[in-house]
């Protein structure tokens, strides 16, 4: 008896180590939705991103195959997300249709690969910091929910790790996609702490910290979240 | 722009019930949401879809606000020829959408 439980303990500490995928934590029927294209509404965004990328970056770009597991990426010192990177010809409004299509469109094409940014460790030491510190009238940092209690409940809500690696995502409660940035807004409100505006140094840092720990996670480009 | 996704399989036999699938993209806007500064977003939803097949109408859908956004429709029809699959829809807006497919039938 006392052996089983030590073999539990020992799988439970493995289990505790190692990342998983939001889609681990989501109900059958998201899983569903997220397995089939003919299905997933996020799809939507994927066509239209390929019909904007066909007028606007075909001239240049071909394949993006494996581009979005090495986002966010830091060149000369500045921490450039998928987002920023896609803005750099044509400056599309954070969380606009065709920012979110083109982003969803580049990701897909990386869907199953596994993240693979080259961040050191120093890349991460701000988000890091801004991970564990405490925030907003919840007083709670990220760690509290995503790294010390995921797989609990919080209401009717199973807690999970808190990866990115399904993101740009089609979330039920947004009836669109999202981006990953708006996704820690979302979180952010719900600890009542201020927004960090979409691509501040704030939200970048935390972007690059959430992605360097996911890094070996396959992306889910369109992921389907609750 | 609309946009819609069908899915069908890529060949049928005559007689054979087939399955179709569509996801269009639409916010079926309920009229009862607020905006940030108070106003009520209008309602707008997709209210009327109609699909033909090769010119005759196989599937007619009465939606409403109770439809979550981007909706998903699926219906079985029994494939008779190859032909077109045309589906239309209509908005509060007055919009109009389509999307057209083809079925492939063999004997």
């Amino acid at each position: 008896m006392r052996k089983y439980l030590i073999l539990a303990a020992l799988i439970a500490c493995a289990a505790q180590a190692q990342n998983r995928s939001g889609l681990e934590f989501a109900s059958d029927e998201i899983r569903r939705l997220q397995a089939s294209d003919a299905e997933n509404p996020g799809m939507l965004w994927v066509d239209q991103g390929a019909k904007l990328f066909a007028q606007k970056c075909a001239s240049c770009h071909v394949s993006m195959k494996g581009v979005a597991t090495r986002y966010p990426a830091v060149e000369d010192g500045r921490i450039v997300t998928l987002e920023a990177k896609i803005r750099h010809k044509e400056a599309f409004a954070y969380e606009s249709d065709e920012l979110l299509a083109l982003t969803s469109y580049v990701a897909h094409q990386s869907r199953g690969m596994p993240m693979n940014t080259k961040i050191s460790e120093k890349d991460v030491e701000k988000g890091k910091a801004a991970y564990y510190r405490r925030r907003g009238q919840m007083n709670l940092a990220c760690a509290h929910c995503h790294e010390q209690n995921w797989g609990k409940h919080l209401g009717a809500e199973t807690l999970s790790q808190g990866q990115p690696n399904g993101y740009p995502a089609y979330r039920l409660e947004w009836q669109k996609m999202g981006s990953l940035e708006r996704r820690i807004r979302a979180c952010m409100f719900g600890l009542h702490a201020e927004l960090p505006p979409y691509g501040s140094d704030a939200m970048l840092e935390l972007e690059l910290f959430l992605v360097w720990r996911a890094n070996g996670l396959p992306i889910e480009t369109p992921a389907v979240r609750r | 722009m609309a946009l819609a996704r069908i899915d069908l399989p890529h060949a049928a036999r005559r007689g054979e019930l087939v399955e179709v699938r569509i996801v269009i993209q639409h916010p079926m806007e309920t009229g009862f949401r607020r905006a940030p500064q108070g106003e009520r977003v209008p309602r707008n939803a997709i209210h009327s879809l109609v699909c033909r097949y090769s010119g005759t109408e196989v599937f007619r859908a009465t939606l409403s606000t109770g439809i979550a956004a981007n909706p998903f429709l699926r219906f079985f029809l029994r494939a008779t020829q190859s032909g077109d699959l045309d589906f239309w829809w209509l908005d509060d807006d007055e919009v109009q959408g389509a999307a057209q497919t083809h079925l492939v039938v063999s004997s």
